[in-house]
């Protein structure tokens, strides 16, 4: 499944890295501790997050993430835009809570085990 | 002249919630001299409303006591602060207070009691300063820069509440004085597992929260006086200032 797929079907607003909605969702994470993710997340995520901060590209684009969701309406840093555009990393947001968020993922067929 | 010092720059008072209502002036000066150090810091979370008395009860007994804050960032960051001058910390206070959401729930969290130099209890502090404040951690980092203050990552060896638990690495552009480690983990192994951060001085500091904790861990500083520019010196072994091997 694409990036852009879930984008129309979660109703999600693309802050940045709109050209890269090609990218394949192979699974999902959740997590806000970033030393976590960089532990337990994998290549093919769309990771589940309300961490703003931009230290959250790098994590993404080193594990290889098809996208980061910020839940909760939780709004992006300038900074974590700028990095978001740089990489080339799909940055979605939803006013949704990340729970719920999660629960419409797996309705759409992603897992968190792979 | 230098002098080696052993240094305990990292204990919280019976203001933090999570702090021994035992953690009063006189207990916490009498230990400290009991175990042999030679300077502490109180650094409670988000507020400073104690470090007056504890400055005035270690000069009566001879220790010095700097003034300083365990600030919560927006990421749930801790970073350690450290002053000369209370009023520098005040100003720091204050900002962090008009960026502090809550209330606290002394049942749920604890206490927050304020002192005098006496050991008296003078009331309580009712803001939630177990909380995280709106604050980036960039910012607070170069505010606290901006008032000279030295700023220390907390306890980075633990998962909850560290700069490399919450971000998983250092962002770039960030000017720490150096990182904690916490008593869970040696200086040996946290020069190991944190090799790619060398360039930052490391401190083992207690993170006391009850009598028996303080100096648990301590870090020894080759210093001419027990101030907090002297420790920002030794940081960065600079003016022949420098963190020794304990």
């Amino acid at each position: 499944m694409k990036v852009e797929w879930l984008v129309k079907s979660l109703g999600l607003e693309v802050k940045a890295g709109g050209n890269q909605l090609h990218q394949e969702v192979t699974g999902g994470y959740v997590g806000d501790l970033l030393s976590d993710v960089m532990a337990h997340s994998t290549s093919g995520n769309v990771w589940v997050t309300i961490q703003t901060h931009p230290n959250i590209i790098a994590v993404a684009s080193l594990k290889e993430m098809a996208a980061i969701l910020l839940a909760g309406g939780r709004e992006p840093d300038p900074e974590t835009l700028k990095k978001a555009e740089e990489e080339g990393i799909p940055l979605l947001t939803s006013p949704l809570p990340a729970f719920e968020l999660v629960r419409r993922l797996c309705q759409e067929g992603i897992s968190g085990i792979w | 002249m230098l002098r080696r010092f052993r240094a305990d720059l990292h204990i919280h008072s019976c203001l933090s919630p999570c702090g021994s209502d035992e953690m009063k002036p006189k207990a916490v000066v009498d230990r400290a001299m009991t175990v042999g150090l030679d300077m502490i810091a109180i650094c409670d979370h988000n507020s400073a409303e104690n470090v007056v008395a504890f400055i005035e009860a270690g000069k009566k007994k001879g220790l010095a006591v700097l003034p300083g804050m365990e600030v919560t960032s927006r990421e749930e960051i801790h970073l350690l602060t450290l002053f000369d001058q209370p009023e520098d910390c005040q100003t720091l206070q204050d900002w962090v207070y008009q960026h502090l959401p809550g209330k606290n729930e002394q049942e749920a969290f604890g206490p927050q009691i304020l002192v005098n130099e006496d050991s008296e209890p003078i009331g309580q502090n009712e803001k939630l300063l177990i909380g995280a404040t709106l604050l980036p951690l960039e910012e607070i980092v170069s505010y606290v820069q901006a008032l000279n203050g030295v700023v220390i990552a907390s306890h980075i060896d633990r998962q909850a509440f560290s700069l490399i638990g919450q971000l998983g690495f250092i962002p770039e552009g960030i000017s720490l004085d150096g990182l904690e480690i916490s008593p869970r983990t040696s200086l040996e192994e946290a020069r190991k597992k944190f090799s790619l951060y060398q360039h930052l001085a490391f401190v083992h500091f207690s993170d006391a929260h009850s009598p028996e904790e303080i100096g648990r861990v301590s870090t020894h500083f080759q210093l001419e006086e027990k101030t907090s520019k002297e420790i920002k010196w030794a940081l960065h072994a600079r003016e022949g200032r420098s963190v020794t091997e304990s």
